[in-house]
């Protein structure tokens, strides 16, 4: 054991806010993220994420946490979003596109301001990649009831959001709200990759929304079953990226720690790789015993 | 037989249904009054009127643009149409009577990868607007089961819909729309993309939900000849206008022509129709005979 959890690992104040923090990022991210797939909107998603920075980098002017401008920005641009028009893929995409480019263009200002107010550039990498070590605790109340919103939310709309987000001619022959339904979910995007953006910084935000989705739609043909996979995917990458990010503290080069959100990503990484040889091998077998 | 609680079963729907195919004395369980639609400032479909009852088997007619996707879709309330009326049931319809209305849309595009098994999408079909996670439930279950054994579908139940052929999907998604135990049944281009058997098998099982189980069934269709033998009326629009009846009374030179605002012909090859532009054409006038002979 101690060869695995390096002393002091459940002792220090960091790394007992980080597993908390992580663990509501990845089951609120897995949720929306098999949606998000679904839906086929993973680059609104990762747009949402992206231009978070520009909310990030306000917020670090402002002197508050990233978090509300991540979330004030990613609730905005979803709305901007939605007025230009997401019914059809291809409004999505030019929609998507064009707030991304107006967003990135602004955080690239933001940002200059940031690193030359500080004379760092610790506040770009914060925000770009983020840290799950510098959340501070006083946050937790705050995410805790984002992250447990979200879930709320799907629970509570399950069914008009997956039928919805399968086939909205289909929703709307039923007499679902569909472009309600479209908005609300994409503020919940909004509000999840808000949480990853904090976790693993705006640009990786979409690697813990699709990456566990995506390995959970090859290992199960449930929705329900997606999603709880999803989550404890997550939960498996950012907990373990914690750990292995603690115990890189004496690894080279620096002996300073290597960043969490890099073991993070690249553990959702291999969890998708290995899913896919996992779906591959279940598939030989079915395939032999028939 | 009949256990309560179910709001469609396909075995007991049997015995309401009352003998003969054209039993005048049927309600009307649609009927579209003097619409007129514009979308856009041009006016996609004008003055259509029509009606059709329990147990009928209606086909609509038209080519591609003749406005059937947004007469149906007004049908639905999706669209609205600027005057005229869209009566259920002898009731202009409402939000709720219209939810009642089983529908099949035209392309419904799935990707193979998408967690959703035929039965979770059956299953939508009877609950996709209540709120909270559906539990698991003996019943639930076994009015998915019965449903797609109904629609001959049983062998499907445990596949990821996103990996279906297209008259797969077309049954499940006819189960889908059936779940609610509708008494109209609309169908948006059901046998687009199908091969001409599974075209035929699709064919069977809706003129087997309207004749043998009472339901109303509207299906749009380009070609008229899949659903000759089956089809008690035709709506045939063109231009945004609508001429309906029988296939005798609708499928005439003289009524198409009118519709078209063009001389058509009218031929029959081996109990075939074609619909060919100009008149020069000498047109078979024993059409009605014809079919009459082919059915038998």
């Amino acid at each position: 054991m101690r060869a695995l959890f390096e002393p002091g690992f459940f002792a220090s104040t960091p790394v007992r806010t980080a597993l908390v923090v992580g663990a509501i990022v990845a089951l609120a991210s897995g949720v929306i993220g098999v949606l998000t797939v679904i839906r086929s909107q993973s680059f609104s998603g990762h747009a949402l994420g992206d231009v978070g920075t520009v909310g990030g980098s306000a917020a670090f002017l402002a002197n508050v946490s990233p978090l509300w401008g991540f979330l004030g920005i990613a609730v905005l641009a979803s709305g901007t979003m939605e007025l230009f028009g997401v019914e059809r893929r291809r409004g999505r995409d030019v929609a998507t596109g064009v707030v991304l480019g107006a967003a990135l263009g602004l955080s690239a200002l933001l940002l200059y301001f940031d690193t030359t107010s500080t004379s760092t550039s610790g506040a770009a990498v914060t925000i770009l990649f983020g840290s799950l070590f510098t959340v501070s605790s006083d946050l937790l109340p705050a995410l805790a009831g984002l992250g447990g919103g979200v879930l709320g939310a799907v629970l509570v709309m399950y069914r008009p959001l997956l039928l919805s987000s399968v086939s909205s001619e289909l929703a709307a022959a039923n007499g679902l709200p569909v472009r309600f339904l479209g908005v609300a979910f994409l503020v919940m995007t909004g509000i999840g990759v808000s949480l990853s953006a904090l976790a693993v910084g705006t640009i990786l935000s979409t690697a813990l929304l699709i990456g566990p989705a995506a390995a959970a739609l090859r290992l199960t043909r449930r929705p329900g079953r997606a999603m709880l996979a999803a989550g404890a995917s997550g939960l498996a990458a950012t907990w373990l990226g914690i750990l292995l990010a603690y115990d890189s503290f004496y690894w080279p080069p620096a002996r300073k720690g290597w960043p969490v959100s890099f073991f993070v990503v690249a553990l959702v990484l291999v969890f998708y790789v290995g899913s896919g040889s996992l779906s591959s091998a279940r598939s030989r077998r079915a395939r032999g015993t028939t | 037989m009949a256990r309560p609680g179910r709001r469609l079963l396909l075995a007991d729907a049997v015995s309401t249904c009352p003998p003969g195919r054209h039993g005048e004395a049927r309600a009307e369980v649609l009927a579209l009054d003097g619409v007129d639609v514009w979308l856009s400032g041009r006016k996609v479909l004008s003055e259509v009127s029509f009606a059709i009852r329990a147990g009928e088997f209606t086909g609509v007619i038209g080519s591609n643009g003749a406005g059937k996707t947004t007469m149906f879709r007004v049908v639905l309330g999706l669209e609205a149409a600027s005057s005229g009326q869209v009566l259920l049931d002898g009731e202009s319809a409402s939000h709720r009577s219209r939810r009642s209305i089983g529908y099949v849309p035209q392309k419904v595009v799935l990707e193979p990868d998408l967690p959703l098994r035929a039965r979770d999408l059956v299953g939508l079909g009877l609950d996709a607007h209540k709120l909270g996670v559906p539990w698991p439930s003996r019943a639930r279950r076994d009015a998915v089961d019965e449903m797609l054994a109904g629609v001959g579908a049983t062998s499907l139940a445990d596949a990821r819909v996103g990996t279906l052929s297209g008259g797969e999907l077309q049954r499940v998604l006819i189960a889908h729309a059936l779940m609610s135990g509708p008494r109209l049944l609309i169908l948006d281009e059901p046998l687009a993309n199908l091969d001409i058997r599974s075209g035929q098998e699709i064919v069977e099982l809706l003129a087997g939900l309207a004749h043998g189980h009472n339901v109303a069934v509207l299906m749009a269709a380009h070609d008229i000849n899949p659903l000759l033998e089956v089809m008690d009326r035709v709506v045939y629009l063109a231009g945004g206008r609508a001429a309906s009846g029988t296939v005798g009374e609708v499928v005439r030179p003289d009524v198409l022509s009118r519709l078209y605002g063009h001389p058509v012909s009218v031929l029959d090859v081996e109990g075939r129709i074609l619909v060919i532009a100009g008149s020069n054409i000498q047109a078979v006038g024993t059409l009605e005979d014809d079919l009459g002979e082919h059915r038998h």
